[in-house]
């Protein structure tokens, strides 16, 4: 059933204006680079759809498209169930809940750029605690300034240390949201922990759930100042993700154009993207 | 099945909950756990349901020792006060979770679920979520779900508390028929003395974590063991004074006394503790045998066919339950009559003694 009131638009229109001026008139000046070709001095020439036609035919947006999915993919494959698994660990009541929400939180207060300073000391080789130890203790050999592979594992665990608590905290808080009824339900229906997670905790931590998986799908899709500053895109291009690419097409080459095109394709990708998990992941709620 | 509690005790961090019990609940009748807020009726249920550990004694179904065993393998079922019911599943589901569990062939479960929800009045409700529906259809929706179990013993934690009225009087005057014949041990934990007689079968009276009556409910209500019983088991709360028995009469220290007749005359001379039910203490005299009490009106209630009076007699307060209507005015002088012959003697240990 639906109503419409015409008198509500009224309503809604101060926080228009707000969305307008804070999200529209920026990326409207970002519409209007991508038209447009400058070669500084105020001077434009108009080029149409060519640098979005650039931009998608390019092998090298591909890579860095490709890697930015590949990167999304496995942060969230692995964030996701471990953050319910250390979610449905963590003590429920008692003293030692405030230690671990406390813990959970600590890598998340940290600044980014902090957090990818921290790892490349720690992952130096020879130099970094880890990588001393990993190459000279161990013997694997291990460096992430020359390895694709050492990179790629580097800058996907560096993610995991740092976000895993968000997903954490989001499903703690639909846990501990459940009444110890649900759970005295399940036990008389003679539920295995396994049926007490798939059919009492999870359905609970739904909600939580999809907000958690979106917030990491947009963060680690324009995820930016870690790898930047860990890899800074290296070995060669192996960790060159999006926005990195972005920004050595912006201000490294200075070009306006192509860069804002590809930022608006970037944008977009990322708002269908979360539009396709948003509503695949509610789709039964509305029965 | 039989289900036995021996000395079962409980205990949460050194206190405890539940004193040594012994029990021997049957099925074929209701067993109801009467007892008020707090005497221990819900830790006792969740001690036989295995929901809480025993600090020690032991429970069996039948012969079989349960104590140890987790809730998962007892096969029981438990109705709460509020509704337990799974808010993302329907109707259907919610009653078939546990014969899912438990493995069950479609076609029986599908054939279970219907007969629970045609004898409840659910079937047209089956394709619905619980929060789509009334507060008595969630209720009926759990029980739905305690009976297409068939399990061995069946829990309901007064079950009725949340409904309205109506409902109440419904749904009770349906649950002795819903569990006849079924052989499950069923378990039912009330505040209202009412409940318990309106169930019949047989009742243990509750009080502080223990079990100080257990028997028939219409003996247990004639013939209360102890002085504590005796409160549990009457709303109003029955009338209680301290009396000196001096040769064939007792007396109040307010001065009002009478002839002891029966086996109350029989008895030592000493204290003793005397108990009539409200409805024994009435404005009207209905024999000349009666005792007059003149006391001040306090409290006055009328409930439709009966009215009630709230009055103080020296250092006690009574209350006098009646049929019809009867004039009161707070605070005057007013006279009641006890039916003496109705009264319970206890001794100052609170045994019943006549």
């Amino acid at each position: 059933m639906k109503t419409e009131n015409p008198k509500a638009w009224f309503f809604v229109l101060p926080v228009l204006l707000l969305v307008a001026f804070n999200a529209l008139v920026p990326i409207m000046t970002v519409v209007n680079y991508s038209v447009q070709e400058t070669f500084g001095n105020n001077v434009f020439f108009w080029q149409g759809l060519d640098w979005f036609e650039q931009i998608l035919r390019s092998e090298r947006f591909h890579a860095a498209l490709g890697r930015q999915f590949l990167f999304t993919f496995l942060i969230l494959i692995i964030e996701v169930p471990l953050g319910v698994i250390i979610a449905l660990s963590m003590p429920r009541k008692g003293m030692w809940v405030p230690v671990c929400l406390v813990l959970m939180a600590l890598p998340m207060l940290i600044p980014w750029n902090v957090v990818g300073a921290m790892w490349n000391i720690f992952t130096l080789p020879n130099i970094g605690l880890l990588g001393y130890f990993l190459n000279d203790v161990l013997g694997i050999s291990y460096d992430m300034t020359q390895d694709p592979f050492a990179a790629w594992v580097t800058i996907i665990t560096m993610d995991v240390w740092h976000w895993t608590s968000l997903v954490v905290l989001l499903s703690y808080a639909g846990l501990v949201s459940i009444p110890d009824a649900y759970y005295q339900a399940a036990k008389i229906d003679g539920a295995s922990p396994w049926k007490v997670f798939r059919y009492i905790q999870l359905p609970k931590m739904k909600t939580v759930l999809t907000i958690a998986i979106l917030l990491r799908f947009m963060d680690s899709f324009n995820i930016y100042t870690e790898p930047f500053v860990l890899t800074g895109g290296g070995p060669g291009n192996s960790t060159t993700l999006l926005s990195i690419d972005l920004v050595k097409i912006a201000l490294g080459q200075f070009d306006l154009g192509p860069a804002a095109a590809m930022s608006l394709i970037y944008f977009a990708i990322t708002l269908l993207v979360s539009w396709l998990f948003y509503t695949l992941m509610t789709k039964d709620d509305g029965q | 099945m039989v289900l036995t509690l021996k000395d079962a005790t409980k205990s949460v961090r050194g206190i405890t909950h539940i004193k040594p019990t012994t029990l021997k609940l049957e099925p074929g009748h209701f067993n109801v756990l009467l007892g008020q807020t707090g005497s221990g009726k819900t830790s006792l249920i969740k001690l036989m349901a295995g929901l809480d550990p025993l600090a020690s004694g032991q429970i069996f179904m039948d012969d079989q020792d349960v104590s140890r065993l987790s809730t998962q393998k007892r096969n029981i079922s438990l109705v709460h006060q509020f509704f337990v019911n799974y808010p993302h599943m329907t109707v259907f589901d919610n009653i078939a979770s546990p014969l899912r569990v438990a493995g069950m062939a479609k076609s029986e479960i599908e054939g279970r679920v219907q007969e629970a929800a045609d004898i409840l009045q659910l079937a047209p409700m089956l394709k619905r979520r619980p929060q789509e529906l009334s507060g008595g259809q969630q209720q009926r929706c759990a029980l739905a779900r305690a009976i297409a179990k068939e399990s061995r013993a069946v829990f309901l934690d007064e079950p009725l508390a949340n409904l309205d009225y109506k409902l109440r009087e419904e749904l009770r005057e349906q649950l002795p028929e819903l569990f006849a014949g079924r052989g499950a041990v069923v378990v039912y934990a009330t505040s209202e003395p009412e409940e318990a007689l309106l169930l019949g079968g047989k009742t243990a009276l509750m009080d502080d974590g223990v079990v100080t009556q257990f028997g028939m409910t219409a003996e247990i209500y004639r013939k209360p063991d102890n002085l504590t019983a005796a409160r549990v088991f009457s709303d109003p709360p029955i009338n209680a004074a301290s009396i000196i028995k001096t040769g064939q009469s007792a007396h109040m220290e307010t001065g009002v006394s009478w002839t002891l007749e029966g086996p109350a005359a029989a008895l030592p001379d000493g204290p003793y503790t005397v108990a009539v039910r409200p409805h024994h203490v009435t404005p009207v005299s209905a024999s000349t045998r009666d005792v007059v009490m003149d006391g001040t009106v306090l409290v006055t209630e009328l409930s439709g066919s009966e009215s009630s009076a709230h009055f103080q007699l020296g250092e006690d307060g009574w209350v006098s339950l009646a049929h019809g209507v009867h004039p009161y005015e707070i605070g005057e002088s007013h006279r009641f009559y006890m039916d003496a012959s109705q009264a319970f003697y206890f001794a100052p240990d609170g045994r019943l003694v006549a």
